[in-house]
Order: structure tokens, then C-alpha cells, then sequence
């Protein structure tokens, strides 16, 4: 098993789990298997990133990820 | 403006600025796009920082819905173009600033045109479409944008150079046609705006005075429930 860190911005963070930041999951989870775990509608989800760098969806976490799921964001 | 004029209005702004760096910010031409929560913000600070030549856009009017958040929105100017507002907000804080305001939207059809001869974009646009097609303007012009975007408690801004993929980074290029975000969902706060607002000033500061680091290829994300600010690498 890997732990991560996961925070959902804005509207995304209804789909929240407990424990989100030391959130437990099998090994060779990817960014796909997470969000469709999650129930977040894959069109929701613009920009993945993890420890502070953009990935994408086939990107497989790792232990003590800091992974960030960003929706579109376009109000001024 | 005579020197001890020029020396008493920016005053505060010495040390952090040089005299030369503050005569570069004077000969300096900003476009606005969007005068809304984001852009009349920007439009205040551009002015009281000194930036020479100002370019705003927007064909919207102030409706009572703007008065929670946008800077340059009062009661009595409801049903008054933005662009106007923005205008005499900019010369009654600073009369030295060339003002140039347009009362229109932009389009596919007049945006190269608006923007051609500013030396930085600051987009504070409402929809996304409209963002993917300034970049590609500003792109053909060569000049940068400095973007930011708000939803609810929660804001983004990076600074995008012509060549750059930008928008596509953050959007997906699929998103070229979507409109709206989740704003329209959350609203958006007042400090959320001013917040961006400041970092889309720094920004456009640094790039005009080739200072500081830049957001390139960057998005900082801050989420203001949490405190959550983050800076993410795009490439």
C-alpha cells in the first residue's frame, strides 16, 4: 500500500474522501483509477498535478505523493 | 511631469523601483482586456504604479451583481459602461497616464488589431474561449499576456510568452471552445479578485522592467478557504 496527500479545488472537493491527506491506496494506482475510484466525472478534472509539477492521467503515484486535481477555473 | 512632481508622486515606490525603472514603467503600454473584478483592479494599480499608457476594453455596462467584487463598480454607475469608469478612475488617480478606452468586446475580428502595440496583455477576461483566442493574438503580435482567472475562494495567474502552449496546459486544448468554468458555479469573492488582481500587477511589473521571476510556464493556484497557494511547473 502508498499513502498520498490529495487536495480537490473548487468544485472538486465535494468528491473528497476522508483522510485525503494521508489517504490510503494499492500500489501501482494511476491518476485515472483515482479519479474514476472517486466518482469525479473525468471532464471535470483540467490540470493534475503532483508535488508541484503538472502530469497526466496514466501518471502512477508513488508513496507520499502530493497530488493537487484542478477543475477549469475562468471568472475574471 | 516636471522632475520634483515626478519625484513626490513615486516617492514610495523608491527603493523597491529605480528612478530609471520608474521612467520605464512611463514610457510602458498596457492593454486591459476585461474590466471586470479582475481587470479594475489591475486598471487601479497600473495607474497608481505608473504605468504610462493604458488600453481598456470591455463592452460590458455595470450591472448591480458587480458591486460585491468589482473595484470600479458603484450604485450610481449602474447601467454605465465599464470602459468609461475605467477611464476616469484611471485620470482622476493619475492625470499623467494616456488613456486609451474602447466600449466594445473583443473578438476574432478586432483583437490583433486592439493589441498590437501594447508591451504586455493582461488578460482578465471571463471565458475561456476568448482567453485561447487572445493568446493566439498576442502570439501573432509577439506580445505577453498575464493571465489570471478566479472561481469562488480560488485563483490562478502565469504569465504566457508567444511560442508558449499556455492556455492549452491548463485548459486542455479541447477547452478551446468552453465558454465558462466553475465560477459559474461558485461566484467569485472580492478578495479573491483583488487578490489575483495584485499578483497580475506584479507580474505585468516584472515583465515590463525584466525583473524578478516570472510565472512562465508556471500557474500559481491559491485557495483561500485553506490557504493553500501552490506553484506548479506546466512543463
Amino acid at each position: 500500500m502508498i499513502k498520498i496527500d490529495l487536495k480537490l479545488f473548487v468544485t472538486l472537493s465535494k468528491y473528497l474522501p476522508q483522510d485525503s491527506e494521508c489517504l490510503e491506496l494499492s500500489e501501482k494506482t494511476t491518476v485515472e483509477t483515482l479519479i474514476a475510484d472517486l466518482g469525479i466525472p473525468f471532464k471535470l478534472v483540467k490540470l493534475i498535478f503532483i508535488n508541484g509539477k503538472r502530469q497526466d492521467y496514466k501518471y502512477q503515484l508513488k508513496h507520499n505523493d502530493r497530488v493537487g486535481l484542478f477543475p477549469p477555473v475562468g471568472g475574471g | 511631469m516636471g522632475t520634483s512632481k515626478f519625484a513626490e508622486r513615486y516617492d514610495r515606490n523608491f527603493n523597491t523601483l529605480s528612478r530609471g525603472e520608474q521612467k520605464t514603467l512611463g514610457v510602458s503600454k498596457v492593454a486591459v482586456i476585461g474590466l471586470g473584478g479582475l481587470g479594475g483592479s489591475v486598471c487601479e494599480m497600473m495607474a497608481r504604479i505608473g504605468v504610462g499608457h493604458l488600453t481598456l476594453i470591455d463592452g460590458d455596462i455595470f450591472e448591480a451583481s458587480n458591486l460585491n467584487r468589482q473595484l470600479l463598480s458603484q450604485e450610481h454607475l449602474i447601467g454605465i459602461p465599464k470602459a468609461k469608469a475605467a477611464k476616469k478612475r484611471v485620470n482622476a488617480v493619475n492625470s499623467e497616464v494616456i488613456v486609451k478606452h474602447l466600449v466594445e468586446y473583443i473578438d476574432e475580428s478586432n483583437m490583433f488589431e486592439r493589441i498590437k502595440d501594447a508591451d504586455v496583455v493582461m488578460d482578465c477576461l471571463d471565458s475561456i474561449d476568448t482567453r485561447f483566442k487572445l493568446q493566439d493574438a498576442a502570439k501573432k503580435a509577439s506580445i505577453p499576456i498575464v493571465s489570471g482567472a478566479i472561481a469562488g475562494v480560488t485563483g490562478q495567474v502565469t504569465s504566457i510568452f508567444p511560442g508558449d502552449k499556455g492556455y492549452g496546459l491548463i485548459y486542455g486544448e479541447k477547452s478551446r471552445k468552453q465558454s465558462k468554468g466553475v465560477e459559474t458555479r461558485t461566484g467569485n469573492m472580492a478578495y479573491c479578485a483583488l487578490f489575483v488582481a495584485a499578483l497580475q500587477s506584479s507580474e505585468c511589473v516584472k515583465i515590463l522592467l525584466d525583473r524578478g521571476d516570472i510565472l512562465r510556464n508556471k500557474l500559481l493556484i491559491a485557495e483561500l478557504w485553506t490557504n493553500t497557494f501552490e506553484v506548479v511547473d506546466l512543463v
